[in-house]
């Protein structure tokens, strides 16, 4: 079988090389890619948006309709791994294992308590648990503001710096995960719940379809950001720029809300009580 | 045969044979690997490979990034040439081929969580034999 | 588009795209697909596209490599190949 799949792959693999002969040098200004809409993008954009970052006003002002069926892409698959994963019932044999806050001593109780020993007393550990690692859980707690801070920072940022929607999107929810990881994952869930997490990532998609309709209820086409200009007493170019930062508003969001879900899904593997 | 002539061919195009090889070796994992997480992983591979081709059409020598220079400075009037910047529009395209690829990858490691819970193995050869055993 | 940076990334990147394949344990693995995320990530912004290494930045050398390694923590961390 692997010998098989050698001899096929070698042989495309052939016939792709056979086929660069026809391609174009590599960095010529004049190479077909370059010739036809691009070089109008590039002239165009700062007189018709005012957006210096030629990709982001290319991403969700000129093919803006694309870039609303791929946060409509993250939003479906947030949405299917919570439906192959997540269960409800509870562990089979659950253990209890709590870690006594003052001293440090790990306990483990055999049966189900009558009432739950306060979190201040006796913490809550997973079953598998790492020794507590005071180093790590304060320094990652002093940097998660900083994190989200700069996740919103490239957000805002990306009409004139590399950055927009997704990327700040990634970083806010990769802000999360280093809470899950550093700590433990009751204490990421406690901070942002599953209900949340869910709302969150059908909001994100909501508002960008929003944006389009509210363009369409001012009597344009879908995803025409000019046409918002009278609705916030600006003039249209400024309107188009403002429509783009609305529109990366809503994929931050949405892709922030489903990396997080996918995470503690995977980690949990559905249990959502435990995990990495 | 004069192979002297293929020598030009060879140094303007390497580039070009070495995402091609990235890409085989991509492929080669999804059929060939027995692990399921291989066979991810090779699907990764494939997809950044992909993704590195396409970026690769875009460059051209000499020109800059294509975030205009001159911004908001009232430099209006200056004329942006479409030679100075990088082609944008295959950056446009990677960058939602990028995300789709990632909540892919979401989407197939939660089917391999399944796979385990249900067969106790992530081995494609077990998966089969255990399978026919139905 | 210094063509030493762009030769040496291109072979190393061949190595880590092998090697997460020749592996036996998953963890390597994943670790080395890590590598190999923000090898392209360089790749791609030594040939000018700044966005896309952003975003492969966080997306490959971050969210994905933790996806991978919280799938190996719950299913098996040896493979036979």
């Amino acid at each position: 079988m692997k010998l098989l799949s050698l001899a096929l792959v070698i042989l495309v693999g052939g016939l792709f090389i056979a086929a660069t002969a026809d391609f174009p040098h590599w960095g010529d200004p004049a190479s077909p890619a370059s010739r036809h809409v691009s070089p109008r993008y590039i002239e165009k954009t700062m007189e018709e948006t005012s957006v210096p970052n030629i990709v982001t006003a290319v991403l969700a002002d000129y093919r803006g309709y694309d870039t609303m069926f791929e946060t409509a892409v993250v939003f479906t698959a947030g949405v299917a791994c919570f439906l192959l994963l997540r269960r409800r019932d509870p562990r089979p044999e659950p253990k209890r294992v709590y870690r006594h806050v003052a001293t440090g001593v790990i306990v483990e109780m055999k049966q189900e308590p009558a009432k739950e020993p306060s979190p201040s007393v006796f913490a809550r550990i997973d079953d598998d648990w790492v020794p507590h690692d005071l180093i790590i859980m304060n320094v990652c707690r002093l940097l998660i503001p900083f994190i989200q801070l700069f996740g919103l920072y490239v957000i805002a940022h990306g009409h004139h710096s590399p950055g927009g929607g997704f990327q700040g999107g990634v970083i806010l929810g990769a802000s999360i995960i280093l809470l899950a990881l550093s700590w433990d994952l009751r204490t990421a869930m406690n901070r942002m719940a599953e209900t949340a997490t869910g709302l969150m990532s059908a909001v994100g998609v909501f508002i960008y379809a929003g944006v389009g309709a509210l363009c369409l209820a001012m009597g344009a086409n879908f995803l025409d950001y000019s046409s918002l200009g009278p609705l916030m007493f600006v003039d249209p170019i400024h309107a188009r720029s403002l429509g783009i930062f609305f529109v990366e508003l809503g994929v931050g969001l949405a892709v922030m809300a489903t990396m997080v879900l996918i995470y503690k899904n995977l980690a949990s593997e559905g249990h959502l009580d435990q995990g990495l | 045969m004069d192979m002297t002539q293929y020598i030009p061919v060879l140094l303007t195009k390497y580039n070009y044979w070495v995402y091609i090889t990235l890409m085989m070796i991509g492929l080669w994992a999804m059929i060939a690997k027995n692990n399921l997480i291989k066979k991810i992983i090779g699907m990764s591979i494939f997809q950044t490979a992909i993704i590195l081709f396409y970026v690769s059409i875009g460059a051209k020598y000499g020109a800059t990034i294509p975030i205009l220079s001159h911004g908001h400075g009232g430099a209006h009037e200056a004329a942006v040439r479409a030679v100075d910047y990088i082609n944008p529009l295959p950056h446009v395209l990677m960058l939602t081929a990028i995300v789709v690829s990632v909540a892919t990858l979401g989407v197939a490691l939660a089917l391999s969580i399944r796979i385990h819970r249900r067969y106790r193995t992530l081995e494609e050869d077990e998966i089969l034999s255990q399978l026919r055993e139905q | 588009m210094i063509w030493q940076i762009d030769l040496a990334v291109l072979i190393l990147v061949v190595i880590c795209a092998v090697g997460a394949l020749a592996v036996k344990d998953l963890v390597s693995a994943a670790i080395l697909f890590g590598a190999y995320s923000f090898l392209m990530c360089i790749l791609w912004a030594v040939m000018g596209a700044v966005d896309v290494a952003f975003t492969e930045a966080s997306v490959g050398a971050g969210v994905s490599t933790v996806f991978f390694l919280a799938a190996v923590f719950r299913t098996s961390r040896r493979s036979k190949d």
